[in-house]
């Protein structure tokens, strides 16, 4: 949305990325979230002198996966530079990443926007780093506490163009890259945990002007509702700072997600200044064409194949395409639970999908839950919408037995059965409940044949109620038309 | 190119070092001297040399995506000036 129509917005979006190795990315500790402090630590780990770090191969073919999957330029020559900077939780003194020569340069990612055609957002780079180490503040009496276990995680930085001009846009591009590491399992994507980071340098420039406006970096964005608002209060700033005719000065801000504003993180001017130089302890990284060439054959279908493929092959809309490939879990969930469909003989891809994005979504949402602790197995889902489509229950009846199947677990035939909700499709008990209501409901009776026609679907309603809502719909509507005659 | 005496105040900030007013001036003299001999480096024709970016000529070795180490807390923190709790321990680093 644009806040103010004389200015344009310019957001360029920087995702840190923990990549899904085993090890870590220069010592063999385990590289995992969640364990107790410094229980995944070595000597290389807390900065020991006289240790050498070794490069760990699947980093490297993450790296190279992640920049196919964005059409990027892979160089054959890379190398590690060392970024200096004195904090506790990095024990070296400095952390170890690229700077003038990284593994992908030049990559591009499409967007899904509603009611918009795909915009293209450059990719400029995606560089190598290690991770930092965590500290503690909260709690702690004239001290603070350091966990080395984060430390040597292996990242990949990718930093985007300035290309994107709205939060929307922002919030489009953060779930695009997203999907991309998630359907390449090199990373889980989780941005609560840390594993997907976002921070975010946003400026304001007239419309017309060829400059960029001065930037502030946004840090803190641990969601992308947060990314999208912590956005928006920026370029409300800027253009309140403009409007009264001051300056906007470049600095770093950290969103309160509590308060819903940013505050200035008060910083002494040469923090940024991080004499890089080449990585004595690392030697040049080369990459033959052929790792490229092999690492190309194993990339799985991506997220934008494969909402094109649902639309091409299986009529879904785009919006549905795009929701149904926001990660792989949901991309298998809905493959899966469409397969059942299609076996039972009654191919309707759009109808799993509507049931998909709509009743398991909306009850997931509701609870917390992802689709991979769906209550609700693709299997049982992919029946209980071949019963509605083989006409053995209605629709109206298959979300009570959604109910049943998301709270009390069970597979839908056996809840149908336990609990007598069949379709009735006899045309003789119908007959018989539509001669129970007309007769119970005289005066409505005579309001129809005297031409209020509407009054129709009050008697539709009474049998459907009389049934518990077994009764086929269409079925009853039948009936009694032709008894009302 | 030669450097001055602020520079090398700024660096040894960056760095940590804590150096004496003499100690500024002769790192002043003896950093401009070194930057004098990157001069004549830079005097010479390089179009046709490939940047270099290591001092060995040797290729990145690589090892296999494995778990072998980790579980050395006790030692590690053992080694450290403070610890408390399983963590490191150092000065309160929040304003």
């Amino acid at each position: 949305m644009p806040i103010d129509p004389n200015y344009e917005t310019v957001i360029g979006l920087e995702v840190h990325s923990q990549l899904r190795t085993k090890s870590k990315i220069f010592c063999g500790c385990p590289n995992k979230y969640g364990s107790d402090a410094n229980t995944q630590i070595c000597h290389v780990c807390a900065g020991f002198p006289g240790v050498l770090p070794v490069m760990n191969r699947e980093m490297v073919n993450m790296a190279i996966k992640t920049g196919l999957a964005i059409n990027g330029q892979i160089r054959k020559l890379s190398v590690f530079s060392r970024k200096n900077y004195f904090y506790p939780d990095s024990p070296t003194g400095y952390q170890i990443s690229q700077y003038d020569l990284p593994i992908v340069e030049h990559g591009e990612l499409f967007i899904d926007l509603p009611d918009e055609p795909k915009k293209r957002i450059g990719v400029t780079r995606i560089h190598m780093e290690v991770d930092a180490g965590k500290s503690i503040h909260e709690g702690i009496v004239g001290a603070s506490w350091v966990d080395l276990n984060r430390v040597g995680t292996p990242l990949l930085e990718i930093v985007s163009e300035p290309d994107m001009r709205c939060s929307e846009d922002a919030g489009a591009y953060l779930k695009k890259l997203r999907a991309i590491v998630r359907f390449l399992d090199v990373c889980d994507g989780n941005m609560e945990e840390g594993s997907f980071r976002c921070d975010a340098n946003v400026s304001v420039r007239r419309y017309g002007a060829e400059k960029f406006g001065t930037r502030a970096e946004l840090k803190n964005l641990n969601s992308i509702r947060n990314v999208m608002r912590a956005i928006d209060f920026e370029v409300d700033r800027q253009i309140d700072l403009i409007e009264s005719g001051e300056e906007v000065v470049q600095e770093t801000r950290l969103w309160d997600a509590n308060k819903n504003i940013s505050r200035s993180m008060r910083s002494k001017e040469d923090a940024h200044d991080y004499r890089y130089f080449p990585e004595p302890d690392l030697p040049p990284l080369t990459i033959e064409q052929s790792q490229i060439d092999a690492l190309n054959a194993t990339l799985p279908e991506l997220p934008d194949a494969m909402a094109q493929r649902f639309q091409d092959e299986m009529g879904l809309s785009e919006y549905d395409a795009g929701v149904l490939t926001a990660c792989r879990e949901m991309s298998t969930y809905f493959e899966e639970a469409n397969q059942v469909v299609s076996e039972a003989g009654k191919k309707n891809a759009k109808a799993t999908a509507n049931w998909v994005t709509g009743e398991l979504l909306g009850r997931l949402n509701k609870e917390g839950l992802e689709i991979d602790s769906s209550p609700v197995s693709a299997q049982n889902l992919g029946k209980l919408v071949a019963l509605i489509q083989t006409g053995e229950i209605s629709g109206k009846i298959a979300k009570k037995v959604f109910t049943h199947m998301f709270d009390d677990g069970g597979d839908p035939q056996t809840i149908v059965a336990e609990k007598g909700l069949k379709q009735v499709t006899d045309s003789s008990s119908i007959t018989a409940e539509v001669e129970k209501v007309l007769e119970a409901h005289p005066d409505q009776v005579e309001q129809y044949r005297g031409g209020k026609t509407q009054i129709l679907g009050f008697l539709v309603g009474k049998v459907m109620q009389a049934t518990r809502g077994k009764a086929n719909p269409a079925m009853v509507n039948t009936v009694l038309k032709e008894k009302l005659g | 190119m030669s450097i001055n005496a602020d520079t090398v105040k700024h660096v040894a900030n960056l760095a940590r070092l804590n150096i004496s007013d003499d100690e500024v001036e002769s790192h002043t003299n003896q950093l401009s001297q070194i930057l004098g001999l990157m001069d004549q480096l830079n005097s010479l024709p390089t179009d046709n040399v490939e940047p270099m970016t290591h001092a060995v000529d040797m290729l990145m070795p690589a090892r296999e995506d494995v778990v072998v180490n980790g579980d050395s807390r006790e030692i590690l923190l053992n080694c450290a000036p403070d610890s408390e709790d399983g963590h490191f321990r150092v000065p309160k680093i929040i304003e």
